[in-house]
């Protein structure tokens, strides 16, 4: 009834957005919550662009950018090999861009929230910033980080308009589960529709609620 | 011997103050800025630090340049070795007591240093606790220790005591005073606490809006060179009772309650929580050794 390689599809391909996205939030989090930059309204803007803006129209103009027709799809194909339309990877790129506001936000306030005093008492004590941000901010942001990872996961996990677009809806390369269930209602198949429905709702509910629990330090008061 | 001359323009919202500076600290000196808030105290030891820098002028530190404006010349806070005392302790939340005080150790530092200030500031006995459970006068001690890790020659302290009680701050202040002995700091002090900048610095600077109007030693500054008393002492008025003629003042010096009497007239000026000096010059003082009864 149901395909489990579109249900691994969705989860490897929100494993690794969500483990991309770290590594790309944390520098921009901390550029854009420490800077003095005239040009920082600018770049907040285009890093929350994807909240407001219809996942058709970001997919739509992925399509464009990306098809080999077009220069720079071309350019990307010519030099590194890279065909990003109708491909696991081209979603990929796509999840991460959709999805760094919701990874990029919570670090960002996480690093605004802690007292400038910290990062320059460590810099008084001869440490550089990069010490300084493995072992005195990060440290101190862990409810943040991982409020980034939950909602960038489970968003990647929910995105529908992107994928569509740009991944098209190719089994085992880019049908994930959210385009399964559109696919499974137009074909009047509700009870495969419903199986899906069903376990994204129960994997996104458990997910959030861990959060809720742990940041709300609810574990915590059951544990000790 | 640090030496300072430097403009800086500081901007807040509500107003615009031009900080023109120009001091000199000698070697092992402890120095104290006094003055109203905003009049650019907690700027200047940030400026000296390095966390914010000058718009034009130099710093020197024993004949080494730190800052200069005309060559270009910052060296950043990482490299002044000097250690800062900030107001909020600023203690790393995610480490342990033991943790911070590891933390400021430079590379291949040896640990003697720690188990020296650790006995010192005792602190031993809550190495293994985070700072948020610590109280107020416990965190101060692991935020000086964790400053002097790293051997700092200068110490820039930030009101380092005002959100203490009256008794931490006394037995605090011979903390600080024993480290700026032991380790032969040139210590730069932000108070408002006249007991305190008397008991602690050599020498007094007050800034008004951005500049150095007055200086002196405590004495001179706080106007106590003015008599000749014999006896002098600097307290704080803990209460005023008013009889017919007379009133009678309890003051807290030290750790001491005296009371104090007072013609009325005199005491008319006089509130609960007033710095006042109680001298004595026309009297001989009895003198015992204290002997165990």
């Amino acid at each position: 009834m149901i395909d489990w390689a579109t249900l691994i599809l969705t989860f490897k391909l929100a494993f690794i957005t969500t483990f991309s996205l770290l590594f790309l939030g944390i520098p921009i989090a901390y550029a854009l919550a420490f800077t003095k930059s005239r040009f920082k309204p600018i770049i907040e803007t285009l890093v929350s662009m994807p909240l407001v803006l219809p996942p058709t129209v970001l997919g739509f103009y992925f399509l464009i950018a990306f098809s080999p027709s077009n220069t720079f799809g071309q350019w990307l194909n010519e030099w590194f090999g890279l065909n990003l339309v109708f491909t696991f990877t081209g979603l990929v790129v796509a999840s991460i861009i959709y999805s760094l506001p919701f990874m990029v936000q919570p670090l960002q306030s996480g690093f605004s929230a802690l007292s400038p005093t910290l990062s320059e008492a460590s810099y008084t004590m001869g440490k550089s910033k990069l010490s300084t941000l493995r072992h005195v901010l990060l440290p101190n942001i862990k409810p943040a980080i991982l409020t980034g990872i939950v909602l960038s996961f489970a968003h990647t996990i929910g995105e529908f308009g992107v994928v569509l677009m740009i991944g098209g809806n190719m089994p085992n390369q880019t049908k994930v589960a959210s385009i399964a269930v559109y696919e499974e209602v137009e074909a009047l198949n509700y009870s495969a529709a419903n199986a899906y429905s069903f376990i994204l709702f129960s994997i996104t509910f458990t997910i959030l609620l861990t959060v809720y629990l742990v940041n709300g330090g609810y574990l915590k008061r059951f544990i000790q | 011997m640090i030496e300072i001359d430097i403009i800086k323009t500081l901007k807040s919202p509500e107003s615009k103050l031009i900080l023109n500076l120009k001091m000199e600290v000698k070697k092992g000196q402890f120095i104290t800025l006094y003055g109203d808030s905003g009049a650019g105290k907690t700027s200047t030891l940030r400026i000296i630090s390095g966390l914010i820098k000058a718009d034009s002028g130099t710093i020197k530190v024993n004949k080494e340049t730190l800052f200069n404006s005309l060559n270009k010349i910052n060296v950043s806070p990482q490299k002044r070795n000097i250690a800062y005392l900030f107001q909020d302790y600023a203690l790393f939340p995610n480490m342990t007591v033991k943790q911070n005080l590891e933390y400021a150790l430079t590379k291949k530092q040896s640990t003697v240093v720690l188990e020296e200030l650790i006995e010192m500031m005792e602190i031993s006995e809550f190495l293994n606790r985070k700072p948020d459970t610590l109280s107020g006068g416990q965190k101060q001690r692991v935020a000086l220790a964790r400053a002097l890790v790293p051997l700092p020659e200068i110490l820039l302290l930030d009101e380092p005591l005002s959100a203490l009680d009256n008794k931490m701050r006394i037995k605090l202040q011979d903390f600080i005073l024993n480290l700026h002995k032991k380790y032969n700091l040139t210590t730069i002090m932000v108070s408002h606490d006249v007991g305190e900048i008397i008991k602690l610095s050599d020498r007094v600077y007050q800034l008004k809006n951005g500049e150095i109007n007055k200086q002196g030693s405590p004495a001179e500054f706080f106007g106590m060179s003015n008599s000749s008393a014999k006896f002098r002492f600097t307290g704080e008025i803990l209460s005023i009772y008013n009889d017919n003629i007379i009133s009678i003042i309890t003051v807290l010096i030290g750790k001491d309650v005296v009371k104090v009497v007072s013609d009325k007239m005199e005491a008319i000026d006089f509130r609960v929580g007033d710095k006042v000096f109680v001298a004595s010059k026309a009297f001989n003082p009895y003198i015992q050794k204290i002997t165990p009864f």
